[in-house]
């Protein structure tokens, strides 16, 4: 062997074996790390590689409320903060049906026509004519959605065509089946007390404080018997310290949501409690981060989004899959649909659903969702939501036209992409 | 480079093959194998012996039908005529799944693994475990952990770290070691040492070696003449479709590798028996 072949083997041993090699890398804090200097250790180092996680969104909400605190103090007030949360419910919900599809490198172009379906189908139903109780108006309404993707989905899958021509015939058709439903009169009314409650009633003050007990409680408890385990099989999990600081950043976040939605923040009457569309987005978001991060379907969803052809080798039923997600994406819009009529107590030829459906796909990647698939998770859109809802609710607070609304997110959006691509280039992501 | 010493206590293989004692039956054999695409003869009359616990290097030039063959033991082509035997009995392969379900894994090319995932979810894939519909997270995590150990493939900083962060031959290693995780017997090697460093490279071929002591039965293509030398137990030799040598890597040189697989024949083979597939 020559001497250039021996140096050569040298460097390549040591890369090969050398930690310092690794440090750049974005591996998961939490992998590398047995102490919490470590892990924060770890954490910016991760920083430095390009892998941003939640940071640029919480940041960028940071910089928008301070901005719009200092433009009008009325922004940062209990009322006007649960008023954005609600406000932003359907962002958020649409943009959670948005992931299913964006993980797998889709795009569903109809899912705002699809939720206007699902709010039009249950006002019918719940219709005093009709007169259906409104759980099985909802049941319906939302097995119209499912069955509405599982169309799609099929279409996409079995003939091969990219979903943004489907989705976006989807788009058309779907508007047209709406405007049909509602008919002459523009609106339908709805007058059912449970399902106008969903978006507008609060819990009361000492339900909201049971409520939110029970939800963290559950949330510390998993938290730690789950790594509790994990530490003591002797697994890949994070210091212990590090857990405390997850549950007591749950607590603490419980304990605000709660104080500030306990705020009397009635103008005529005293309105006080949770809002039940806050707990409904939490039980999605739940339900959604379960069925993505802890079963085979999310897992083949990531899988296929990463690399297709590894899936399929692996016996992985593409065409299942896909049509699953295009399936749960509708269905997920349906929630929306159904909270936004419930908002309105009505549904109109005014459901705008093709802004509604860019703005979810907005707030799914502003949350950190790749468009080319493989990344995101379902908390990425409700941090989106919660950004889109912001600049529409604080530029409204300023009497903004819709027109400079529109310039900013589009402004926000383009920021939140080119940071997430200027952080990752050089790094060994390859998306 | 080696000597022919060792050979001349050996059976001829063929004969071994003819007689075939229930007990001493050979992992895989392939007996006549043919295959046509068309009017393309991708594979003539193939016989080829895969021992277990032996590498066996699979050699020839470009369209030789190297992975026409080997696309044949891992049931994605099915041969037009010739018998498949496992083990001793007679096998047909349908599909990847019945290849899978006899123990035999295949390490394509491209490695086919997802980037945003991460080793164990990498090698669990298509295979997960499952607790009450959930994945079983922690009982794949030990198995990947005790499988990867076992394989002597320590250098990854945490098994939970993304499939993208990792090096190509810790790349590589992830693939194999998927392949040994399902208790698999043959395990299938598609050019795997071809884009890897020189450091690389020896932890591939290592963890080569390591799989043929455990007793599995490993089929290597590659290109790489000191690959094959230094990894390989024996050596089949493919030129336009046709067999056209196989034995023991003892009985070989470069030299004699390289005519075969450019001319189909060679005069300087060492053993001095008849050749072991029809040359004329």
């Amino acid at each position: 062997m020559s001497q250039i072949d021996d140096d050569r083997l040298v460097t390549d041993a040591e890369v090969e074996e050398g930690a310092t090699d690794f440090s750049a890398l974005p591996v998961p804090a939490e992998l590398v790390a047995d102490s919490l200097p470590a892990y924060a250790r770890a954490w910016f180092a991760r920083l430095r590689a390009g892998e941003t996680g939640k940071l640029p969104v919480l940041v960028g909400l940071l910089i928008i409320a301070v901005i719009f605190q200092t433009l009008n103090s009325k922004f940062l007030t209990a009322g006007n903060l649960v008023n954005l949360l609600v406000q932003g419910a359907v962002y958020m919900l649409l943009a959670m049906a948005e992931v299913y599809v964006l993980l797998l490198g889709e795009i569903d172009l109809s899912a705002g026509f699809v939720a206007g379906i699902g709010g039009v189908v249950c006002a019918e139903l719940v219709k005093t004519d009709t007169g259906w109780p409104w759980w099985a108006a909802v049941a319906a309404a939302l097995g119209v959605c499912a069955v509405i993707g599982l169309f799609q989905g099929t279409i996409i899958t079995r003939f091969g065509l990219p979903s943004f021509v489907v989705t976006l015939a989807g788009l058309l058709g779907f508007q047209g089946v709406m405007l049909r439903i509602i008919g002459t009169g523009g609106t339908l009314p709805i007058q059912d007390k449970v399902i106008n409650d969903l978006a507008n009633a609060n819990l009361t003050a000492t339900a909201s404080w049971i409520v939110m007990a029970g939800i963290v409680a559950a949330f510390c408890a998993v938290t730690w018997l789950r790594d509790a385990r994990r530490r003591k099989s002797g697994l890949v999990a994070p210091p212990a310290s590090f857990t405390f600081v997850k549950i007591a950043a749950a607590i603490g976040a419980g304990v605000i949501v709660v104080l500030i939605c306990n705020r009397d923040r009635g103008v005529l009457a005293p309105i006080r409690g949770v809002p039940w569309v806050i707990l409904i987005v939490l039980g999605v978001l739940t339900a959604w981060t379960l069925v993505l991060g802890r079963t085979k379907l999310g897992r083949y969803i990531y899988a296929i989004g990463g690399n297709a052809e590894a899936a399929r080798r692996a016996g992985v039923s593409l065409p299942g899959i896909r049509t699953i997600a295009f399936m749960l994406a509708s269905f997920t819009a349906g929630i929306a649909g159904i909270i936004y009529a419930s908002r309105l107590r009505s549904v109109s030829t005014n459901l705008d659903g093709g802004t509604l459906v860019l703005y979810a796909v907005a707030a799914a990647v502003i949350g950190g969702t790749s468009l080319f698939g493989g990344r995101g998770k379902p908390i990425d859109a409700v941090l989106g939501g919660i950004v889109i809802a912001a600049i529409d609710n604080g530029m409204g607070l300023q009497g903004f036209s819709a027109a400079s609304k529109f310039i900013v997110t589009a402004i926000v959006l383009i920021a939140a992409v080119t940071i997430d691509s200027l952080a990752r280039r050089g790094t060994t992501t390859r998306r | 480079m080696t000597t022919a010493g060792s050979t001349t206590d050996r059976a001829d293989d063929r004969s071994r093959v003819e007689e075939r004692p229930a007990s001493a039956a050979p992992l895989l054999e392939l007996r006549g194998i043919t295959k046509r695409f068309g009017a393309v003869q991708a594979l003539t009359d193939v016989d080829l012996v895969v021992p277990a616990g032996q590498v066996t290097a699979l050699v020839g030039d470009n369209g030789a039908g190297k992975s026409v063959l080997i696309k044949c033991i891992a049931g994605i082509h099915h041969p037009d005529g010739g018998q498949i035997y496992w083990e001793g009995r007679p096998v047909h392969l349908r599909t990847p799944r019945d290849a899978a379900a006899l123990g035999i894994e295949t390490v394509y090319q491209d490695l086919a693994l997802c980037d945003n995932l991460d080793i164990v979810q990498n090698m669990f894939l298509g295979r997960e475990k499952t607790r009450y519909t959930l994945l079983d997270e922690e009982n794949m995590e030990l198995s990947a952990r005790e499988t990867l150990s076992s394989l002597s493939v320590t250098t990854v900083r945490s098994i939970r770290q993304p499939v993208a962060s990792l090096s190509g031959g810790q790349r590589q290693a992830v693939a194999i070691a998927r392949a040994v995780l399902w208790n698999s017997k043959l395990v299938i090697m598609d050019e795997p040492t071809a884009a890897l460093g020189v450091a690389q490279t020896r932890m591939v071929l290592d963890l080569v070696r390591r799989l043929a002591q455990r007793g599995l039965g490993v089929i290597i293509i590659s290109h790489n003449m000191n690959d094959v030398f230094e990894v390989a137990d024996r050596i089949a030799i493919l030129h336009l479709g046709h067999l056209v040598a196989t034995g023991p890597i003892s009985e070989f040189d470069r030299e004699t590798v390289v005519d075969y697989m450019a001319f189909g024949r060679s005069e300087r083979r060492k053993r001095n028996s008849e050749p072991t597939v029809a040359e004329q």
